[in-house]
């Protein structure tokens, strides 16, 4: 098992406010890890940092580095277009484009160059099976996206991600919009995907990364609101015999 | 007085004030149409004037008002919509594009004589154009500009910041994500911002009295360097200029324009409905 990410003491800024300090973690590759903490504790920017989503943000800045299969994220000849390709993403709020539903899954490929994709109509089906959804829109192709459940759009953007072949799929908060069978379904996905890609989910849900993940890592702000990685471990280990009384605190219920 | 009572009588003025401002348009087309009907007919709208332009047609100038109105499309449709894609999405906040935006503000507050005489200084004289369609173009396509900028930088900034974070996020290129998500979604507000650009520029006189537009000319531009009859300058000059003319001519040539400026304004209604019925965010 090696790892896909490594993560040193990672610091993260938005204008003068300290989001995340010293971050030290590995990502082991082909598994799920889950992302837990409160509010404000600094996950989700944990996350955009691993496909320098946080770059669009002005005034953020990180220090420390980072690692994807050996290669710094951050140094200067990472093609940051690229490192998003091979890192994909899901949102918190699907959100496909007001775009048919075919379309949605063809847009990577169409703007990258279908070519190294293969047949577009093959890479649609094949995107669409993998998340689970070819049976319930196959006949409705062409149909605008927004007309599906929330679920299934959820479930669309991911077949979105899986059509421009990443390596690891980052979820941030993907369940929280949705209802518990249309969360259960995902769940179930992130299941069959993991064979095939690295996972990385950000959740308020216990019960949902005690569910899903092999790994889990617990996130909290410290004095100076600032947030650190306070524990990190095999899910069963973080669930069952937190090292740190504050992970117990949190994932038995009493703040959070 | 009770509140009821006070609340009827309150809308009953806010309806009486909207009321208000229809009866002027309604009023204006319907003189015109009622004045002008008489003298459309196929002659009229295809021959050239003649006897001292008191009899024939209004064709030459029906011509020179269509040349403007494309030349100007040439000209400002492209440096519009770039600069509005530019604004919007690639500049900074800085002192440059604060001054870009003001000069935009202060460019649509001009006077349109003002950008009459600018063209005749520029284009006619200095760049030795002369009184043609070219110079005409430009000078009316400056004054087109700030309408074309500021509704398609609405237009762009009206899509939501998700769909651009988005095609980021699947591997995409900045120009990737404008080309493929922004503008077709911004698409209808940039074809109505143009619309109404260029129709202001089809029915303005000001800004063509000493660039392009001729008294009277025998004959049709063979050149964009000839000069050519246009509606708006043609109204003004068979109204004030011609002493004896039929006022049906002149009622004529004034319901001709308004079809002309008033059709292009139906048709960016249609264009603006039939996105908007195609887009569901």
């Amino acid at each position: 098992m090696s790892a896909k990410f490594a993560v040193r003491d990672l610091d993260v800024f938005y204008g003068r406010k300290q989001a995340l300090r010293k971050v030290s973690l590995e990502i082991p590759e082909h598994q799920i890890t889950a992302l837990i903490g409160p509010s404000g504790c600094g996950k989700s920017s944990f996350l955009r940092c691993l496909n320098r989503m946080n770059d669009t943000i002005p005034n953020s800045r990180i220090t420390g580095q980072a690692f994807l299969d050996e290669r710094d994220i951050y140094g200067t000849d990472m093609d940051v277009v690229e490192l998003r390709r091979r890192v994909g993403m899901v949102f918190q709020r699907p959100n496909p484009f007001p775009q048919s539903i075919y379309d949605n899954v063809a847009f990577g490929p169409r703007v990258l160059g279908a070519r190294q994709f293969g047949r577009l109509d093959e890479v649609v089906e094949t995107s669409l099976r993998g998340a689970s959804l070819w049976d319930e829109v196959k006949d409705v192709l062409h149909h605008n996206a927004l007309s599906l459940s929330l679920g299934q759009q959820q479930r669309l953007c991911i077949a979105r991600v899986i059509a421009v072949r990443p390596e690891v799929i980052l979820m941030d908060e993907p369940a929280s919009a949705l209802d518990p069978i249309a969360t259960l379904k995902i769940e179930d996905l992130m299941h069959a995907l993991v064979e095939d890609y690295t996972i990385i989910i950000v959740t308020h849900n216990m019960q949902q990364a005690a569910r899903v993940s092999e790994q889990t890592a617990f996130f909290m702000v410290d004095d100076d609101q600032v947030g650190v990685l306070v524990e990190y471990g095999p899910t069963r280990e973080i669930f069952t015999h937190p090292r740190d009384a504050r992970t117990e605190g949190y994932v038995t219920g009493r703040f959070g | 007085m009770n509140r009821h009572a006070i609340q009827r009588l309150g809308f009953g003025l806010l309806g009486f004030v909207a009321l208000v401002v229809v009866i002027p348009i309604v009023l204006i087309i319907a003189l015109i149409v009622v004045r002008g009907a008489g003298a459309i007919s196929w002659e009229f709208l295809t021959t050239m004037p003649y006897d001292g332009m008191k009899a024939g047609g209004i064709f030459p100038a029906i011509v020179g008002t269509l040349l403007l109105t494309m030349g100007t499309a040439v000209v400002s449709i492209p440096i519009g919509v770039g600069g509005a894609i530019y604004l919007s999405e690639y500049a900074k906040d800085t002192w440059l594009t604060r001054a870009i935006r003001l000069a935009l503000v202060n460019l649509s507050g001009v006077p349109s004589v003002v950008y009459g005489l600018f063209g005749l200084g520029l284009f006619v004289l200095f760049l030795r154009m002369g009184t043609s369609i070219l110079a005409g173009s430009l000078t009316l396509a400056i004054m087109t500009l700030p309408v074309i900028i500021s509704t398609s930088e609405e237009a762009l900034r009206a899509v939501p910041m998700e769909f651009r974070t988005v095609s980021a996020s699947l591997g995409g290129t900045r120009w990737q994500g404008i080309r493929h998500v922004v503008l077709p979604q911004a698409t209808s507000g940039i074809i109505t911002g143009i619309l109404l650009g260029l129709l202001r520029a089809g029915g303005e006189t000001a800004p063509i009295l000493f660039t392009v537009a001729a008294f009277y000319l025998p004959k049709l531009p063979t050149s964009p360097l000839d000069p050519v009859m246009a509606l708006p300058y043609h109204l003004y000059v068979v109204s004030t200029q011609v002493p004896g003319m039929p006022p049906q001519m002149q009622y004529g040539t004034a319901l001709v324009l308004l079809v002309l400026v008033l059709s292009m304004n139906v048709v960016s209604s249609l264009i603006r409905s039939y996105f908007r019925r195609r887009r569901q965010w």
